[in-house]
């Protein structure tokens, strides 16, 4: 619960100092898209190479490990890829995340942000909740 | 410093510490996300607690920029692309939230498990992509 609350935290002072000296918004996916097809590429690269750093520096400092299931034989690689269409469509259609949306727009307090939070947040219960009944 | 040396710098400095949060979080792990999101298992709160000490921070940091006027080194804070909820940003949430309850990942953890090497996450990671360019041909198509 602490480690949880503690790394929250670091991801709202993350969004706190982006929003406060450029007025941008930080939002995962917003930036990956706009560092591939938007305008002001700089500051971009450099929030994804500083979370590619900032991730190394977690373990380094001995933040465990990220356990992800192994993605060996076509079932389990192509459950992936489905799962990352889908979350790449979204968040495109959507317009954001959960950072966009969720650290960043509820703090604006912006309707659009509250509405696309229930909705992603009850499609994916329902569907991770189906998902483990079926599996 | 000029604007772009200091957009980089934010950004890099922001970049660091979301990407320190999400490992340290336990967010970075699908599994710790899929028990959050599955309720036929016992139920695991982490995430709840990762987006109240995120809250904690920009709920009352947005607040009080907000309140400035302007950002430290900006003319103005970003504007929405769109302001009213739509039947786009529906479709969206509701197809995020799907793939996001298959894989346990959404896009900062992705980034942050590629950047790792996991293949899991690069996999996904790209996969993303393809569905955010799909997405956007789909569009301009319609």
């Amino acid at each position: 619960m602490i480690q949880p609350f503690a790394g929250g935290m670091l991801i709202g002072i993350a969004a706190l100092l982006l929003y406060s000296t450029l007025g941008r918004i930080a939002g995962a996916s917003g930036i990956a898209y706009g560092a591939l097809w938007g305008g002001e590429r700089p500051w971009r690269l450099a929030f994804l190479a500083g979370l590619a750093a900032g991730a190394w520096l977690a373990l380094g400092l001995g933040a465990p490990a990220p356990q992800a299931p192994s993605v060996d034989g076509a079932a389990p690689a192509l459950t992936i890829m489905v799962a990352g269409v889908l979350v790449g469509a979204g968040t495109r259609l959507g317009n954001g995340c959960t950072s966009g949306h969720g650290v960043c727009g509820l703090a604006r307090l912006s309707l659009r942000s509250a509405v696309a939070v229930a909705v992603f947040m009850s499609s994916g219960m329902l569907t991770a909740t189906l998902l483990g009944i079926l599996g | 410093m000029s604007d772009s040396r200091l957009g980089i710098v934010a950004g890099a400095a922001s970049g660091l510490l979301f990407g320190a949060g999400l490992l340290l979080s336990g967010m970075a792990s699908p599994a710790n996300v899929l028990g959050f999101l599955d309720l036929s298992q016992p139920w695991n709160p982490m995430l709840l607690w990762v987006m109240l000490g995120a809250l904690s921070i920009t709920l009352p940091g947005f607040w009080l920029m907000r309140r400035r006027g302007r950002p430290f080194a900006a003319a103005s804070f970003a504007a929405p692309a769109c302001a009213q909820v739509d039947r786009r940003l529906l479709a969206g949430a509701a197809l995020f939230g799907v793939g996001w309850g298959i894989g346990g990942y959404c896009p900062g953890p992705a980034l942050a498990g590629a950047a790792l090497a996991d293949p899991t996450a690069l996999l996904l990671l790209a996969s993303m992509l393809v569905g955010a360019w799909l997405a956007d041909r789909l569009r301009s198509r319609a």
